[in-house]
Formats: C-alpha cells, structure tokens, sequence
C-alpha cells in the first residue's frame, strides 16, 4: 500500500539530517507553500476541464477535445492566455480594494484549501478546530466580493455583490448548521477525528435520517455558498452580464475564475469529509475481505475520488436547473433550510444521546 | 360596411369615404381625435393595428389601420396636413397605448409631430441625426449624416407638445428620471436583450421603477430602401426582418403584392407555402424556448432545442438551400420545387418533435423554480394586451384570440382543422405554455398537408417587368411572433411609393416598461424572453 | 513561388495542405523573421501563441441573423467547445475577441466602438456576415455602416449571408493561425496595422458619465 506520508518522512528525515531543526521547518513551510498552490492551479485547472467536458455531455456536445490529448491541454491554454492577458485599469475606481478583492478571493479558498484532509497523515495542519477554521476562512470570500463589486464604480457589480452579500450571509448559516449537526455526532472538531470517527462506517449510514437531512442540506447550501448554478445570482450572466467581476479583466479575473472552481472542489471535498469518511475508505462492518480490498486503495485517491464524485453532482444541478430569483433564493433558507435545520440538530443529538445511530 | 359608413357620415359629416380593399375615411385633423374616440367607444375598434406614416409630396399624413376584434372588421383612416415646415397631427396615444410608439416612430421618420404624445422624443434615430429619412426629400448624402464617432449623449428629459384650453400648442419638457434616481444601463449589448435593445431601467433595490425604452440600435431603413427597388428585388427584406419566421413575411409580402396584381397562386404552393409557414413556426418557437430557458439560467435546454431546429433546417436547407434566409417564396408561388425527399423528412421528424415536446415538458416546465419564476410574473390582461396591440403567442396567451390564421383567413388556412391556442393566465407562464402548445397545433396543420401535396405548377406565370396597379394594400400574416403587417402603396410604377412594414415586435418591446413595473431584475429578464421579441424585426 | 512549409502554422485537425491561403501566412512569417529571432525568447513566443490561439473567448455580441448562426455554432451540431471557443464571456474586459454578427447602424457605431476599447489586449475582431463586412444587403440604406472596418481594425472577414457556421468555424481558425504568427516580445506585426487604423479612426474623447 502507497501512502504519500512515508514520501513526507523520508523527506523530513532527509532535510534533519543536515540541516538545523529551524532550518528544516523553514525549508518545509516553503516546501508546503509551493505544493499547495502548485496543487491548487492544478485542479482548479483540471476541474474547468471536467466542468466543460461533463456539462457538454450533458447537453449532446463533446465538449474540448482538439487542443493535447482528448483536449486535456485546453485549461493551459487558457491559463497561458489569462496571465498574459492585459490588466485594464479603470478610471474612478477605488484602486486599492479594486486589486485587493481578488486576492481576498483566492486567499480564502487557498487557506481552506490546506485543512482539507487530504489522506491518511497528510495534512498541512491539525487543529482541534480544524472544521471552525474551515468554515471561518472561507467566510472571508464574501468579502472579496463585495469589495470587487464595490470598488469597480459599476452598476451591475454592485449588484451582484449586494446579491453575492444577502445570499452568502444567508446560506453560511444552513453550512454552519449543518457541519454542527456533524460535529455533534463525531464529537470532535478535528478534522482528523472526524475522519478517524468514521473509519469504521461512514457518517451518513452511522448517523442515517439526520446525516441524510444534513447532507441535502448542505450541497444545497454549498452549492449556492460556491455561487454555481442554480444559485448563480451574484453573476447571472442573463441579468447582470458577468455580476460583481464584470469589470476584472487578465489575471485577476483569472483569480476569480480560479478561485470559483476550486470552491467548488472545497465544498465537495468539506462533504466529502463530513459525510463520506474523508479519506477513510468504504468499510462495512463484518465483511473483513471487503474492508481489506478496500484498505488496498490510497487513501488521498479516496479523498480525491470522493471530492469529484460530489463535484460532479453540484455540476449536474447547475446545468439541469433555472437560476432562482433573489426572493426564493431568500425565502428557500430562511423559510425553509434554517427552520429544518435546527430541527435536525436536536435530532441529532435525542438520536446520539439515545445511541440510535449505527 | 353600409352602415358603419352612414353612422359615421351621420356623426362626422365632414368625413369623405373611399371604398377599396377596406373602407378607408378622410378626415381632417380637427374632428380626428373626436373620430377616433367614437369609433373606439361607441363603434368598438379597439385594436389599433398600424399607424402608416406618409409623404405624399404634397402633403404629409397618416393612414391608421382599426379593427374591431368582435366583428374583425378593418378600418381605414387617412388624416393629412398640408403644412411641411411643422406638420403637426393629434395624437391618439390616449385612447390605443401602442399610438405612444407608432407615433413616435412617425416622428421619427417623417418629423410629423404629434399633439398631446407625452413622449416626442425620436425612437429609431439618434438625436442629433440631420433630417427625417422617409421623407421625399431627404438628403441621403452621406456627408450630411457620416458614420458618428462621439458616444451618444442621454438626456434624462423628454418633450411633448401639449394643447392648452386656449387651443395653442405648448412645448413642454418632461422629465423621465430625476437625479437622484438609480438607473441602470441594460443595453445595447447585454445578453439578455436578445439583440442590441437599449432599456434605461430606474432601480428602487431589486425593483424597477420605470424602464425608458431605447430602439434603432439595428435600424436598417428597410421601408426607405424598398422605396427605390423593383418589387421581386425588394422581397429579400422581409427574410432578414424577424429571421426566425422568414418563411412567413415573406409570404406576407408575397400575397400583399398578388393581392394588388390579381394572381391566382396554383394550389401546390399554397400548400407549400402553409407547410413551410409551419415548420418555420415550430423552428421559432424551439429557438425561443432555448433562449427562453437560457435567460433564466437553464442552459442545457437552449442545446435540447436548438437540436430539434437543427433538423427543421436540415429540412428547409435541403429544399431551399439555405439555413436562414431562405428566399423561398417568390411572387406567384414559390421558388423551387420540393426535394424529392421532402415528404419523407417531414414524416420522419413530427413524431420525434412530439416526443422531444414531452422532454422539455418534463426538463423545464414542470420544474418548481421554474414555475416559481414565471407564474405570476408579469401579467397582462386582455385589455391591455389588445389596447398595447400585443398580437401573436403573447396576446394569446391573455385570452385575445388574435390568430391572423383564423379571424382573417389567408391561403388554404380557412379549409385546414386545427385550434388556435388561447390560454387566459397572461403570466410568463401562459406566454411560455401557448408557445408550446402551438407547436403541436403546427405539427397537426402540417400532418394533414403532407400526404396531400397537389401535383401541378408551383408558380404562376408573372410579368417580367412588375407593374402593380396604382393605389395601396394592407395584407396581414400570421408570423411566428404575431401578426405582421405589409402595406404597399404604388403610383402604377415599377417601384413602390411607400412600403410599411407593421411588425409584431415593437408593440411587444413597447409594451416592457408597462409589464415590469414593480417587479424584480430577474422577472424583466422573465419577461422579456417571454415577450419573445426579436431586435432586427423592432427596428427594421 | 514556392511555398515553404511551416507546418506548425495550422490548427488541430486540419492539416496544413489544406489551407487555402498558406503564400498569406508564408509572407507573415517572413516579416517575422526578417529581423532574426532569440532562440529562447522564440520559444517564448511559441508558448504564448499557443496559449493565445488555442484558447479564444468570444464576446456574445450580436445584431441581427448572424447572431443565431452564432448560437448554432455552439450548439451540439457545430459545438464550438471542440475548440475551447465556448467560453463566451459577457463582459467585454473578459474576452479576446469579438465576432462582428450582424448589421452595424450609425446609432451602433460608437457602442461597438465603445465595446472593442473596453476589451482587453490582445483583442481581435471578426466580422462575420455580408453586412459586417460591407453592409451587405444593407449597403445602401441611411443608416447602416458600410463595413465595419470603418469602425474597428478586422483580422478576418467571413462572407455570406448569413455565413454558414462551419464557415465561422474556418474564420475562427484563420484567426488562430494568425495569432500563431505574432510576436510578443519585441515587435508584434499586427500593432503596426493597428496603431495606422487609430491615427484615422482616434477614440472618442472620453466623457464624464454618471452611469
């Protein structure tokens, strides 16, 4: 069995054996910087791929498929494209947060990015609060938004971010809602604890109606936290040409344009952890031979695997469903998710205190 | 017709008739708004269908269409002025709603002004275009209108020129928005405007407060350049006026000019025609639905529908030997013969149409957020859909049963079995369903042509120099979009004197600002696909 | 004359013979090299032309017939997303080229005008259609330009009436074999063109607007 963290301590072995103790921490925090953000433009650039080829099977069409390989390069086009494309700079805009906002973006989905649980023993950081922390930086999102919709002096953005603002605040508490309806039955906060509670059976049979209600609960929100389709209000194209980035041209679109599909990979993933075992694999009490086939594969594949498998199901919702107008988008959390959430927290906790669950 | 002309002659003596085609009355601009008036309340000409601009050298005017939509009667009405340095009529923008734009684009095109119009802006041109274009002597040089650099100037202010109880006319300002009004820019080029319409919307929030409609953004001068061609040279036009239904103007067109020749049209291109008529229509109808579903973010349907238009035009390109503009009705019949496959095509795609149908039925209509975003979303009730003169699908679906097909019957359409759709919702929703269901109604005309294609000619012999008799036709089909309307009017030479073009589209873009008030963003979106207007047919 | 085979000059899918045009392309290679190229900084150049052609955005614009044409290229028929040309982005400071689809009146003149200044470098326009190119059917009207050329600097011009869409597909790849001829350091042979066009044509003057 190959597992990525003998790879992580031969290496630290090999960096301590002749480098001093702060050295080798220095050496490695950099060493983890770049493979995060070399990871992260990777599967944002491999997810622009799966999104074009996925949403064009859907509708009859073959999707990219002349530049490389099966069109495989078609995202690296793209990207060579976007940094040498030409960064306009407005007139009467507020400079300053006009360049921050995507920075903001993409650093939020960055600092999520690295808690995710990526296989057994790899991860960058293990917090007591892991899941908290997740939660709170993606929550910095928004911000960027809204400072983008605002500083770009346009009437279409500042819509958008409005829009962006009203539905992100709205439906980060369903999110929240949801992962404490999760946390309740781990009884952790550590995203390794929640995988490790979960090694055994996963949380959405071993918590069965209230993780289900959870789960549901939580793509629904997810999706719209990701601001994909059908909850794309902040930049309906229909209605406010490219909503609160109409204004962003080169690479800091490019942030955003990152930074949307690697949100989607963080919310699956976020589901993926929370429901589907992490990176622990598919095990079912009593079929030992089963378990032990299963063992055999990696654990970051198991990861990884999930995460997309989810992906894909965000990406059929977007491109089955018409976009929500902003009153039902409102009215679908507060009137609904919110009220059926808190309910299914309290039966979350009669169904744990009780011990009703697998 | 007899006695609707002794109960005018008897309340109007001053009035003159003349029999033709329709009764048409002359009036002098004094007592035309109080004729206007009798006939709407008391004779019931509700719908106003076109209001024709004219120059006559001599004299500038207009001819108003009416029709009485419980006795489909048409009128005709001819009011002029003779006085060309201000030529100034009343306007009759109060008793029809659609007079407001109808009169504003005669301003346009001939600077006629209209008397009491809140809204004496030009509609097609810019504001500071030289001259009004459609009048004999207009300076078409292009020095004295070059290709304009500056970007255009917005005023936020209108004029009207209002009669006092003295009888003098005053020109007033008004003022469209006020400064501190939030108006977003939505156009020329937006997405959801289907084509370059240019709407300034006053936002209170996510709520509209008023919509100024800009139009000409794609203001061809089709009536000005027909002007100066022979009629088989000018029937091109009409293809490339609503693309989507070039089958049907250009028949319009086509019966227009036979009516006024006299032409007996041999019966296997009537047929033809009625098939082609149809198969534009259900082609239309699927390319709205795709951009219907594709504004309102669902964008995997524009691709279901636009695949079974796909195979409409493998029909049409077969047999026509175009995919858009088709060229296939010329004068006297059509232009080629059927492709010895035709039949077989048609056979093979009607029940595949059926089944795809129920697919979108299943896909999209009876989604919740669907249903969520077009029940109740911009209704309109009959009176004013009749009172804006929203013809076609949109009207229909107000409960105005308008079809040109059944109220006045054209080519073989009398002798055909098949209901027009009425529903009586008026929402997005009703416009959406009425849509749909007429394709069925489309595919059921079709279904009972196509095994009964005659043998025979498929055009009359014409002359080769075309000569139409002098006076003026009015001759209505019904496009895909609604009742498009062509009126020629020919001295007896080889080229018209006026040719008008009554499209059903700009009531339709007349009618947005009426719709959206008080309602979101995303229901103008809404509302606007359903309306279904097509920019290039607004703007001709 | 013979012809000198720069086979990488072509798009995938479509072998190089094929091309109708190649003595165009050929000459465009020669004003490249006239000056001798860096081996690294030509590599470069490689590299980004590559990214450059390979990945074109269209902005959704359109006027009249053409635009359908247009959405029928996307379509599952035609599909457009083969190529990487899906991506038709709303806002013009997003997209890399802008396809000209329809008539351009007077009124539209300067909005077009106004669209291509806002689109951000390296932007390229394609006109598309009889009326884009000449006004078309249009010609003599008093309201429509007569070519949009008179407006904004064209690459490629695509005939008909409207143009087929496999016809848009090749004049979208005679754009992609053009911008695989570009230089990006050091001189580019298209500015020079360009910057001819806006000494004849200068930008309007850019006025204050509250919206």
């Amino acid at each position: 069995m190959f597992e990525i963290s003998r790879l992580t301590g031969w290496l630290h072995e090999l960096l301590s054996s002749f480098m001093p103790g702060w050295l080798t921490t220095t050496v490695e925090c950099v060493l983890i910087g770049a493979v995060i953000l070399v990871l992260y433009a990777l599967l944002a650039l491999f997810y622009i791929y799966f999104e074009r080829r996925v949403c064009a099977f859907f509708q009859c069409r073959l999707g990219p498929n002349r530049v490389g390989p099966l069109g495989l390069l078609q995202s690296f086009a793209d990207m060579f494209k976007i940094l040498i494309k030409e960064i306009i700079s407005l007139k009467n805009i507020d400079r300053f947060l006009f360049a921050l906002a995507p920075y903001l973006v993409i650093i939020a989905s960055v600092m999520a990015f690295a808690v995710l649980p990526w296989g057994n023993g790899l991860q960058i950081i293990d917090f007591n609060i892991g899941i908290f922390f997740l939660i709170a930086v993606s929550s910095i999102g928004v911000l960027g938004i809204l400072l983008a919709g605002w500083s770009s002096n346009n009437k279409f953005t500042l819509i958008g971010a409005i829009r962006s603002g009203a539905q992100m605040i709205s439906y980060e508490l369903s999110i929240g809602l949801s992962v404490l309806t999760m946390v309740a039955l781990a009884g952790t906060m550590s995203v390794t604890g929640i995988v490790e509670a979960q090694t055994d059976l996963w949380f959405i049979f071993k918590g069965h109606i209230p993780a289900i209600i959870a789960f549901i609960i939580y793509m629904i929100a997810g999706t719209a936290e990701t601001n994909r389709g059908p909850f794309d209000l902040p930049e309906a194209e229909s209605e406010l040409t490219a909503g609160y980035h109409t204004e962003y041209s080169g690479l800091h679109f490019g942030y955003f344009y990152l930074a949307e599909y690697l949100n989607l990979f963080i919310v699956s993933g976020v589901a993926a952890l929370l429901f589907f075992g992490g990176w622990a694999p598919l095990h079912i009490p009593g079929w030992e031979g089963f378990n032990g086939v299963m063992d055999w594969i990696p654990s970051w594949l198991w990861f990884i695997g999930k995460a997309i498998f989810l992906s894909f199901v965000i990406i059929w919702f977007k491109w089955t469903f018409p976009r929500l107008r902003i009153d039902n988008l409102l009215a679908l959390e507060w009137k609904y998710l919110l009220p059926i959430n808190l309910f299914n927290l309290v039966l979350m906790v009669v169904v744990i205190i009780y011990g009703l669950h697998f | 017709m007899e006695e609707l002309q002794n109960r005018i002659a008897s309340q109007f003596p001053q009035a003159t008739f003349e029999a033709g085609e329709y009764l048409l009355v002359n009036i002098d601009d004094a007592h035309w708004h109080a004729l206007a008036a009798y006939l709407r309340d008391n004779e019931r000409f509700d719908y106003l269908i076109s209001i024709v601009g004219q120059d006559w050298n001599d004299a500038f005017g207009c001819v108003y269409y009416l029709t009485n939509t419980f006795t489909r009667v048409i009128l005709s009405v001819k009011v002029t002025t003779t006085d060309r340095e201000n030529p100034m009529l009343h306007s009759v923008s109060d008793l029809w709603a659609v007079a407001g734009i109808y009169e504003r684009e005669v301003y346009d095109f001939y600077g006629i002004i209209f008397i009491n119009n809140p809204d004496m802006r030009r509609i097609f041109l810019r504001a500071d275009w030289n001259g009004h274009p459609l009048r004999k002597d207009y300076d078409a040089s292009p020095e004295a209108n070059p290709v304009p650099t500056e970007n255009e100037e917005t005023d936020d202010t209108t004029v009207a020129y209002v009669e006092n109880e003295k009888g003098e006319i005053v020109k007033e300002e008004r003022v469209v928005f006020a400064p501190e009004e939030f108006v977003v820019n939505i156009g020329p080029q937006h997405p959801a405007t289907h084509g370059v319409l240019r709407l300034r919307t006053s936002l209170d929030g996510e709520f509209i407060k008023k919509i100024d409609l800009y139009l000409g953004y794609v203001h061809r001068g089709i009536e000005k350049l027909c002007e100066g061609l022979a009629y088989p040279q000018m029937l091109h036009f009409a293809d490339r006026l609503d693309y989507l239904s070039a089958h049907q103007n250009r028949h319009c067109f086509c019966l227009c000019i036979e009516k006024a020749l006299g032409l007996e049209v041999p019966r296997r291109a009537q047929v033809i025609r009625v098939i082609m008529d149809e198969l534009m229509r259900i082609s239309s109808h699927m390319l709205f639905a795709g951009t219907f579903c594709m504004d309102l973010g669902a964008t995997t349907m524009l691709f279901y529908t636009l695949r079974e238009r796909e195979k409409i035009l493998n029909i049409f390109e077969r047999t026509c030997g175009a995919r858009m503009t088709y060229h296939y009705n010329v004068i006297g019949g059509v232009a080629q013969d059927l492709h010895p496959d035709f039949v077989k095509d048609v056979k093979a795609f009607l029940p595949e149409m059926r089944k795809s149908l129920k697919e979108y039925h299943t896909l999209f209509t009876g989604n919740v957020i669907t249903e969520q975003r077009m029940i109740g979303v911009g209704p309109l009730s009959r009176e004013d859909a009749i009172s804006y003169g929203i013809s076609g699908p949109s009207g229909r679906a107000s409960g105005w049963a308008n079809d040109i097909r059944k109220t006045h019957p054209y080519s073989i359409y009398s002798e055909l079995d098949f209901e027009q759709v009425v529903r009586t919702d008026g929402d997005s929703f009703g416009r959406w369903m009425v849509r749909m269901d007429e394709v069925l109604e489309s595919i059921k005309i079709i279904e009972q042509l196509i095994d009964n294609i005659p043998e025979g000619e498929i055009c009359a012999p014409t002359p080769k120099v075309m000569k139409l008799p002098a006076g003026h036709w009015f001759q209505q089909v019904e496009a895909s979009r609604g009742a498009i309307g062509f009126y020629i009017e020919s001295d007896g030479g080889t080229t018209p004197v006026r040719v008008k073009i009554n499209s059903p589209c700009f009531p339709l873009a007349g009618i947005v600002d009426h719709l959206t008030r008080g309602a979101k963003i995303a229901d103008l979106i809404t509302i606007g696909g359903s309306l279904d207007y097509v920019v290039p047919d607004i703007d001709r | 004359m013979g012809v000198k085979k720069n086979k990488g000059i072509t798009v995938q899918g479509m072998p190089y013979e094929d091309w109708k045009d190649n003595e165009y392309i050929e000459s465009l290679v020669e004003e490249l090299k006239a000056n001798g190229t860096n081996v690294v900084v030509g590599s470069f150049d490689k590299l980004i032309n590559w990214g450059r052609s390979n990945s074109l955005w269209p902005l959704t614009f359109g006027t009249s017939c053409c635009a359908i044409e247009f959405i029928a290229l996307g379509a599952a028929r035609y599909d457009m997303a083969r190529f990487g040309w899906e991506v038709a982005r709303a806002s013009p400071r997003q997209a890399d080229y802008i396809m000209v689809s329809g008539t351009i009146v007077h009124r539209m003149a300067p909005v077009l005008r106004r669209l291509y200044d806002q689109i951000a470098e390296p932007k390229y326009v394609i006109a598309a259609g009889g009326c884009a190119v000449s006004g078309g059917p249009f010609r003599k009207s008093y309201h429509v330009v007569q070519g949009v050329d008179q407006v904004i600097p064209v690459d490629v011009y695509i005939p008909g009436c409207p143009p087929r869409p496999e016809a848009m597909i090749y004049g979208v790849m005679q754009l992609q074999r053009k911008i695989k001829v570009e230089r990006f350091f050091g001189g580019v042979n298209r500015k020079e063109k360009i910057k001819k066009f806006f000494e004849e044509h200068p930008a309007p003057e850019a006025k204050e607007k509250n919206n």
